[in-house]
Order: C-alpha cells, then structure tokens, then sequence
C-alpha cells in the first residue's frame, strides 16, 4: 500500500510518456494525430501550390453555363442549351437507373444461385458452382464489354427491318411487330395515355400525374389485400380452416388497375421504322443492357457465395426440426432457414450494393452517359474543370454509398437477432 | 479576413512555385529527352507503326523539335494520349508539348491555361457514311445516329450543325479512335464524325475503304497544333518558331537532302539567317545556330513531312488544299525570320 502511494506521487518525469502505460498510448495517438494532420496539409499546400502555378482556381460557376453537347439516354428533358449542372443530374440519374435494377436483379439471381448452389442435384449444384467461380474470378469489365460485343454483333443494323416492296425484310420484330432488337438497342413499345392527366413540374423535372395515380392505385390495393389477408388469418386462428383468398388478391391487385388504365386512355405505340433509325416506342440502348447484364451476374455471384454461407451458417437442427413438423423443403427454406440466414447475408450483401454502384462507373467502356461520362467525362474536358469535376464526382459517390449503407443498416437492424 | 490571409498565400506561393516552374526548355535539356504528347493511334497522324515506333505528320514535328533543342531526333519519348486525358497529360507536366490533332479554341488558349504555338494543319469537321445508306449530303443525316469521340470540339461542333439545320439525331460518345472505328463499322452508328483528316486516315485502314464516303459538308473550322501550358513563353517560342522553320523551308526550297548544302551556297539573307549561316537566331531563345538547320534535316521540311505521311501518295491521300504555302492559295505563311 506505502509503496503504491509513493510512486504515484512521483514526479512527472519525460520518459513516461513512453514508458508508462497510462501515458503512452496517448502519445502514440497523438504523434500520429500530427503527423496525420502534416501529411495532409503538405497534400493540400501541394495542390493549392501546383493550381496557383499554373494560374487556375477553383470555381464551381461552370456548372451553370451552357453544356452544349448531347447525351443519348435521357431520364429527365435535357438539350445542348441546358447546363453543366443539368448534364450532371443525367448522368447521376442514369448511374441510378443501372445500380438500382442491377442491385434488385442480383439480389435475385444470387439468392437462386446461392440455394441451388447447396441443392443435392449433383448436376445443378455443379452448374452454380462453375457461374460463381468464373463470374467472379475475371474483371466485371471484361464481362461488360463481353456482353455489349455480343449484342452488338450479333444483331442486325435498324435497316434490316426496312420493308422494301416485293421484298422480304431481312430481319422480322418479335411479338406482332411490337419489338425490334437491332445493333443499337432494344425497341420497345411505350405506354401513352390518350386522355393524359398532365404533368406537375418540380422546378427540377416532370412528374407524371398519370404514373402518380397508377401508382397510389397500388398502393390502395396493397392495403386493401393486407386486410384481406388478414381476416383470413383472424379466421384461420379461431375456426382452423384458412378460406381461400387467392381470387380476392387476384381481383383486388388487376381490377382498379385496369379501371384507371382504362379511363386514362392506355394505348401502347408501338416503334416503327422510319428514316435510319426505329421512331417511337423506347429504345433501350445496348450500352445500358450491357452494363446491366454484366453487372448483375457478375455481383450476382458474389451474393450468391453470401446467401450459400448464410443458409449454412444455420445450424441442420432447424431443418430437422422443420421436417419433424411436416413442412415441406420449399417452405423449410422460406420460412425457416432465410429469415434467419438474413442476419449473415445482410451485412456482406450491404458491400455488394456499394460494389455494383461504383462498377457503373466503368459505363464510359460501352458509352453509357453516366455520372462518370457526363461529369467526369465531357463536362471535365470541355470546361477544363479537373479538380473541380473529380471533387463533385467523389463527393457524389460517397454520398450515395452512404446512402445505401445506412438504409441497408436499418434493415440489419430490423432483422438481426435481438438479444433481451 | 481569414480568405484574403489564405489568397495572399496561395498568391505568394504561387509566385515562388511560378518562379521555380519556368523553364521547360531547362527540363528537356537536363532531362535530354523530350516528351511529346501524341494520338493513340490515328494513322498518318501519330501512331505506332509495325516496329512499335511512332510516326506521322504530328510526330515529324516532335522530332523536329528534339533535333532543333536535343541535336538527335531520336530523343523523344511519345506519350499517347486520348481525346480525353491529353489536356490532363499537358497541364500536369507529364508531356513537354502536345501536338494531337488537337483544336485551338478560345477556351483552351484562355481558359484551360494553354498557349497553341501555330496551326500545323487547317482542317474541319466532316462526316463519313457507308455508301449504301444512300446518303450523299451531311443535311440528310436527320434522325442518324452518330458516332463522336468524348471530350473534344466535335461533339460541340455537331451538336451546334444538327440545332442550325433543325435536325436531330442520337449521339453514340466514345472514348477513342479505335472504339469509335469497331462501332462505325459494327454498323452501331450510321455515320462517325471527326475531322476530316482524322476521318480520310480511318477510312485508309477499313479493309473496305471504297464502300465508305466522307461527305462534302465540312461543319466547322478545326486550326489543329501543337500546344504548350501558358506562362512559359520561351518554351512555346521555340515550338512555334521550330514549326514555322520547317513551312519557310518549304518556301525557300530548303529540304531535308539539300539543307547542307543550300548553307553553303545560298545567297538568300532569309535563308542564312535560317540556317544560322548569318547572325545568331538561336541564341535569342536559348538554342544554338544550327537549331534550325537540325530541325529541317530530322524529317524534311512541312511540304516533305506532308507528302510522306498523309499527302497524296499515301494511302490517307488528302491533297494539301488549305495546307499549302501561301504563295500556292492555301493558308501556311511563316513570319519573317529576323
């Protein structure tokens, strides 16, 4: 106790800071604290130098000055007249267009793949296991421009659809003439409504009053069915026999629907060549198609793995103790295994997500104006604007990956296991 | 406050780095090599030939120069650089000069911080098809769809041609000269547009050229030259004045086999000052007497590097059209030199 008390009322000496424990972890944090901070401000001097030398500034004004080029996939009206800045919301909302249809369908696909992967079939557990190794084992670039040549090459220029008379056409469109695959895109039909509710401008872009109403419908039937569904489960709890609900669901989901398609005049327009290209309908360029299949199996394999290491992660008890009580292996698996193999796949799937949202800036491979072509691209070399364009890109990027981490991470914590 | 403390360092920094930054014919001459930022590959322009060493007509210039400053032509090292990286590659320092088919503008000479010391070829922006389109004017493109490389005058040029003609079309941008190429000929974009020298050097590779035609529509003004980073105005002194000793070879009768002798026997003021035979041209801007002379010697004069790399002989054949001497009709008129 004497010997305690007099060492801490030692005096403070220099060497402590290294050699006693209850200072040297402080020291250690903060010489690396200050050599953090004198790296970094020799990184920003550097720059700040080299920009000054080279008389440039940096100045985000460009943004507001006419673009002047065009861009070929457009979400939102845009022409040459508009701005920098405008370019930009293109390209932002083309890179989510692809990450968000490419996340749903890998999530998809790698969820199959995964649970196949584990199936006692010896030939389809084999197939799934040759996908998973050689998607995810060469660059997602090379798939992507894999892909874009094969749908490039292998289909026939728009002219071969010219119907020249006594002729026969050299290439025929699928479904009674409402879909044209041709060397540039996929032609589709697209949905118009005759007697149209208009649009509500936001000041950014356009809302279609009819899609609004389309989708509040949904919205009404959802709720609707939820009841449905609901009072058959209050009587399946008092009386033990589940009424059917199925031709409920079926009426409550198509019938308003189609009510409201109907008053609002829903006609599709088909396209139709014309001149050198397909007029009307959608096109579908094959730059975004590319992109998209080659994202979605090649993070479609890694979500695969992710799901396989969940569905094993449970223990085979459960399972068993599935079977013991009759239900059968699709709905073991459903209703048993993957609502608790979620809590393992969450947390890798989350790092999928950001992967295949920052793989769509390998777009520019196959000319697809996202954020990186748009911003990163033209509007970087025509304005001259490098630094300026990098910051906005990696600004953007990160703000989206934060995004998809945190709304991912609500999900995790609404399906993790709750300890009490 | 605390900004204007923060701009007067950034400014006085700037003084010391500017200081410290000039002189970049010091760097080539310590470094003895000088980088020249040339095309990927854009034949008869800059591009890689079967043994892998670059030639063309923008390249011919590069050795120009390292003969006029370095006394052997063979001291560059080519940096290819795509329509997209090249003004990056020149601001950053990574190349000495650049000289890619590259469009002098008011905004790249202002804004982006760069000097273009002359115009080595007049060119415009034109359109090639494949003939059976049946098209035969740039007006009946309405409704193409095009193919333009990313990040250079073309893709505003073409936007501003289809707006003045009311016309529309579907851009298809691509990253470079080889990819815009495999998409024309795939038949992913009906016609490609570029200048119309970069487009007679594509049409000389398609093993099919006959079948492709460049329309006789010319949208816009394209001056192409070598370009240096502003500020450092010796440098691109020598640049340019390397350039014009090879077009008033070209008019002085000074070529590649008889520069020699031409220094011996010429009675011509102009052309011993040239050659460095009378008086001290060089040393105005750091170089030697013979500066000139070298320059000449490495791959000839501008008629000779013409002909020998796209004019009409080769397969690229373009006539020399606004590119000849002045005293022939076309727009090549070097200064005095005195």
């Amino acid at each position: 106790m004497a010997l305690a008390s007099e060492q801490t009322r030692d005096a403070f000496r220099l060497s402590m800071l290294v050699y006693d424990t209850r200072f040297r972890s402080w020291t250690i944090q903060i010489v690396v604290l200050v050599l953090v901070a004198l790296a970094f401000s020799w990184l920003v001097h550097n720059l700040v130098t080299n920009l000054a030398a080279k008389g440039k500034d940096i100045d985000f004004g460009f943004l507001w000055t006419r673009a002047g080029y065009d861009i070929n996939q457009r979400l939102v009206a845009y022409t040459n007249d508009s701005t920098h800045a405008r370019a930009l919301l293109i390209g932002l909302l083309n890179t989510l267009l692809v990450a968000s249809i490419g996340c749903a369908l890998a999530t998809i696909l790698g969820v199959v793949v995964g649970i196949l992967r584990l199936s006692r079939n010896w030939l389809i557990g084999r197939l799934m296991t040759v996908y998973v190794e050689v998607f995810r084992n060469i660059p997602v670039l090379l798939w992507i421009l894999l892909v874009y040549v094969i749908l490039t090459e292998v289909t026939p220029p728009p002219n071969a659809f010219k119907v020249v008379e006594g002729k026969e056409p050299l290439a025929r469109m699928w479904l009674d003439g409402s879909v044209a695959v041709t060397n540039r895109g996929t032609n589709i039909p697209e949905p118009l409504f005759s007697r149209s509710l208009g649009n509500i401008d936001l000041g950014i872009f356009l809302v279609s009053l009819d899609l609004l109403a389309i989708i509040a419908v949904l919205a009404g039937s959802f709720f609707l069915n939820r009841l449905v569904v609901r009072a058959a489960a209050v009587r399946q709890e008092a009386t033990g026999i589940r009424p059917a609900t199925w031709w409920k669901s079926v009426l409550i989901w198509v019938l308003p629907v189609v009510a409201l398609l109907y008053a609002l005049g829903f006609h599709l327009a088909y396209p139709v060549f014309k001149g050198f290209n397909f007029q009307g309908g959608i096109q579908v360029l094959h730059s975004f198609t590319a992109l998209l299949i080659a994202l979605t199996i090649y993070t479609g394999a890694f979500i695969a793995e992710a799901v396989r290491a969940g569905v094993q992660a449970i223990s085979r008890g459960q399972t068993e103790a599935a079977y013991a009580l009759g239900l059968p292996a699709g709905r073991t698996m459903r209703l048993v295994i993957l609502p608790q193999a979620l809590r393992v796949i969450i947390p890798p799937l989350i790092s999928q997500y950001l992967n295949l949202t920052k793989n769509t800036s390998l777009a520019i491979a196959v000319s697809y104006m996202d954020l990186r072509g748009t911003l990163g691209g033209i509007t970087l070399n025509q304005t001259g604007r490098e630094l300026e364009a990098m910051l906005l890109l990696m600004g953007i990027y990160l703000v989206i990956s934060l995004i998809i981490s945190s709304v991912m991470n609500i999900y995790n914590n609404a399906v993790r296991l709750k300890e009490r | 406050m605390k900004r204007s403390v923060f701009l007067g360092t950034v400014a006085a920094a700037g003084l010391v780095a500017g200081y410290a930054g000039a002189g970049t014919l010091d760097d080539v001459k310590a470094r003895d090599q000088l980088i020249c930022g040339v095309n990927i590959g854009l034949t008869g322009f800059g591009a890689p030939d079967a043994n892998g060493n670059y030639q063309g007509f923008d390249v011919a210039l590069c050795k120009a120069l390292a003969a006029a400053i370095l006394k052997d032509a063979n001291k560059v090292k080519y940096v290819g650089t795509s329509g997209e990286t090249r003004f990056t590659a020149l601001a950053s320092g990574e190349v000495d000069v650049l000289i890619r088919n590259s469009t002098w503008t008011y905004s790249r000479d202002t804004d982006l911080k760069f000097d273009f010391a002359a115009v080595n070829y007049y060119d415009g922006q034109g359109f090639m098809v494949k003939k059976e389109l049946g098209v035969s004017s740039a007006k009946e493109l309405n409704g193409a769809t095009i193919c333009i490389q990313t990040g250079t005058t073309t893709e505003l040029n073409l936007a501003d041609y289809f707006k003045g003609n009311n016309m529309t079309y579907t851009p298809v941008t691509i990253q470079d000269d080889a990819e815009g190429q495999r998409q024309y000929v795939a038949g992913g974009c009906d016609a490609y547009t570029t200048d119309a020298s970069g487009l007679a050097a594509i049409r000389a590779t398609l093993p099919d050229r006959d079948n492709h035609i460049i329309l006789p529509e010319i949208v816009s003004k394209e001056p192409l030259g070598p370009l240096v980073r502003h500020g450092d105005n010796n440098w691109g002194d020598i640049v340019r004045w390397t350039f014009y000793a090879l077009v008033a070879a070209e008019e002085y009768g000074v070529t590649s086999a008889n520069v020699e002798e031409t220094a011996s026997s010429t009675q011509n003021p102009e052309v011993k000052r040239l050659l460095g035979v009378e008086g001290d041209l060089g040393a105005m801007m750091g170089l030697d007497k013979d500066w000139a002379k070298r320059a000449i010697a490495a791959s000839g004069n501008y008629g000779e590097i013409f002909e020998a790399n796209i004019g009409a002989a080769t397969p690229i054949g373009l006539a020399r059209g606004l590119n000849a001497q002045w005293t022939q009709g076309g727009l090549l008129y070097a200064p005095p030199f005195r």
